[in-house]
């Protein structure tokens, strides 16, 4: 490796494989190389099952033997859009969206200004808001069922004490959503609220000195600095929370297995009971690429949006 | 990434009465919306320590009937609690240790290589951020299938070294090496390989360890694709071996409890030791 010390042009060029010469060889190779591991993994189990369920959503695939089945064109894609089931359960994770994201950024964003406010007990704000996040959702499940549970559970007993009449967690419709909405607020706002801690640290402490000295506030400060400060951040929340919870499934198949009637069922597990259920691979593969490319329009639209405002702030 | 531990710098000293105030009012609201979010952790662990008798009879009034382990014992005895750790850790040791060093590879290759290809790779895994991969269990089943993989380790852990979001932690970390430092190393007569290994690597320890930590927990507590993949009750992990004890007709809340928190003790441990960087990796990896 010496030979490339010697042969290299001047001192004044830039350092080794960083500079405007030609990569050597070692160097090439070395590249092919260290990708190579991640980029088998990534083509073969990320990419390739994007492709799969283009080629299956064609075909009259079953799941329970191996083979493609018939060629049938578009006919599973006509079948998917003109099912009632399918939008009624698409509808259902967009309504749990909608449920969820106010209630999860707001509360977020309102729980971190308070904890920047305070100096002592970062640790135990921490873990009472974060730690539901790192539990898995088998186990949030099956303490809130435990809560819910009619007659003895805590939550109904609490909704009787404060008054509100107490709905039937599990098994009416709006009850169920109720369950679940209540369940997923506390189990992930942490991540929201952390994402909030972080962008309320990198506002600079002179700007909140500055105010406090023109006799602004604490809420006015709040108002008026953090506030608008934190725009970016809650656009990014936003655009997370959205994503995260239009990917609903696991709450909801575990408390209340889409039920009652299918009433709360969400798009994910319409498309395991017709996958793994009805065990008709090639149809569910046709409305897992309607529901794809729906998320990923909405998540290209915001990276657009964000990469333009990023360009035009730059000029 | 330290200011996250700082503390907040508040009201500039003199202030006036007021702010004190109003900081002590926040104080009061968090702690008590703190503690009524730790409400459900307490109240498993309660039921756990009861026998259902008494649950049921006086659900509210915690110290009926005395406390007992017995329903740990109960849980233990009835399912297979044992081998579902042992398999839920073995598949997020695995995950970790490939997607650490498959993922550092490629970030390595990104930063400090220039290479034929180089600008595609960077540009896939770019794509691959905004796909929502939970949305492709039906093709991935199909798939894995077809390799032969379902009931193996390998296709619980494949999945989470595809993530192209660790390459770009470790990408991120890597561009913040100062180029003089790897200069000095080749000149040494050090292989890239070597640069890789002994220089970057060791300076990296805060991204290996986000990486290694965001994805443990990812991988212990996947539900859906270990639901479809491991179907036989011996191989099952902790979170879809749990979701199979629920059984609205026979309730037995203090065994059910039991076993819930037995789920989630071990990640409590893991998210009390390694907290801040837990933290500290949802902040990068979340505002990139």
């Amino acid at each position: 490796m010496t030979t490339v010390v010697s042969t290299r042009p001047a001192p004044t060029a830039a350092p080794t494989g960083l500079a405007a010469d030609r990569p050597t060889r070692s160097e090439r190779r070395a590249g092919r190389l260290l990708t190579a591991p991640f980029l088998v993994v990534y083509l073969l189990f990320l990419v390739g099952p994007v492709l799969v369920g283009v080629v299956l959503s064609f075909f009259n695939t079953t799941t329970v033997k191996s083979g493609l089945g018939d060629f049938v064109g578009l006919s599973n894609y006509r079948e998917v859009l003109g099912d009632s089931l399918f939008w009624e359960s698409m509808w259902h994770s967009v309504l749990f969206t909608l449920l969820t994201t106010p209630p999860l950024v707001i509360l977020a964003l309102g729980v971190a200004i308070l904890a920047s406010r305070i100096r002592r007990g970062r640790l135990f704000y921490r873990i009472a808001f974060f730690l539901p996040y790192v539990v898995p959702s088998s186990v949030v499940t099956l303490v809130f069922l435990w809560m819910y549970t009619p007659q003895i559970g805590l939550i109904p007993k609490v909704f009787g004490a404060v008054g509100l009449p107490v709905p039937d967690f599990i098994g009416s419709t709006s009850g169920g959503w109720t369950a679940v909405v209540l369940m997923t607020v506390w189990w992930t706002f942490g991540f929201n609220f952390v994402l909030y801690t972080a962008a309320i640290q990198d506002v600079p402490a002179d700007v909140y000195e500055a105010a406090a000295i023109d006799g602004a506030s604490p809420w006015q400060q709040i108002r008026h600095i953090t506030v608008p400060l934190l725009g970016r951040t809650t656009s990014l929340v936003l655009i997370l929370q959205i994503l995260a919870s239009l990917k609903v499934f696991d709450q909801i198949y575990q408390l209340l297995g889409g039920g009652p009637n299918q009433s709360t069922r969400p798009v994910i597990e319409y498309i395991y009971d017709t996958g793994f259920t009805a065990y008709r691979g090639g149809y569910g593969a046709a409305a897992t690429m309607v529901y794809f490319v729906i998320i990923v329009a909405i998540s290209a639209a915001w990276y657009g949006l964000r990469r333009r405002r990023a360009t035009s702030s730059a000029a | 990434m330290t200011t996250i531990t700082q503390p907040r710098p508040a009201e500039p000293k003199g202030a006036v009465n007021g702010a004190k105030l109003f900081n002590r009012l926040c104080a009061v609201c968090l702690t008590l919306f703190a503690l009524i979010w730790l409400v459900p952790f307490v109240w498993a662990l309660i039921t756990s320590l009861r026998d259902d008798a008494s649950i049921t009879q006086s659900p509210t009034s915690i110290f009926a009937g005395g406390w007992s382990l017995d329903a740990y014992s109960t849980a233990w005895d009835n399912h297979p609690i044992g081998t579902w750790y042992l398999n839920s850790l073995v598949i997020s040791v695995l995950a970790v240790i490939f997607t650490v060093a498959f993922c550092s590879m490629a970030g390595f290759a990104l930063a400090f290589l220039r290479f034929r290809g180089r600008g595609l790779v960077m540009a896939v895994a770019t794509a691959g951020l905004m796909l929502p991969t939970e949305a492709l269990v039906l093709p991935q089943f199909i798939e894995y299938r077809s390799f032969h993989l379902l009931g193996t380790f390998w296709a619980l852990v494949l999945p989470s070294v595809a993530a192209p979001i660790s390459v770009f932690v470790f990408h991120s970390f890597f561009r913040g090496i100062p180029t003089a430092l790897i200069e000095a190393a080749r000149i040494d007569g050090a292989s890239w390989w070597r640069v890789y290994a002994n220089v970057c690597m060791p300076i990296c320890r805060p991204a290996v360890s986000t990486v290694a930590i965001l994805t443990f927990i990812s991988s212990w507590n996947s539900f859906l694709w270990p639901l479809l993949v491991l179907s036989q009750t011996k191989s099952q992990t902790i979170p879809v071996g749990l979701a199979s004890l629920v059984d609205p007709s026979s309730p037995q809340y203090a065994e059910v409890m039991a076993s819930s928190v037995l789920g989630f003790i071990p990640l409590i441990a893991v998210f009390l030791v390694f907290q801040r960087q837990i933290v500290q990796g949802i902040a990068t990896t979340g505002i990139k």
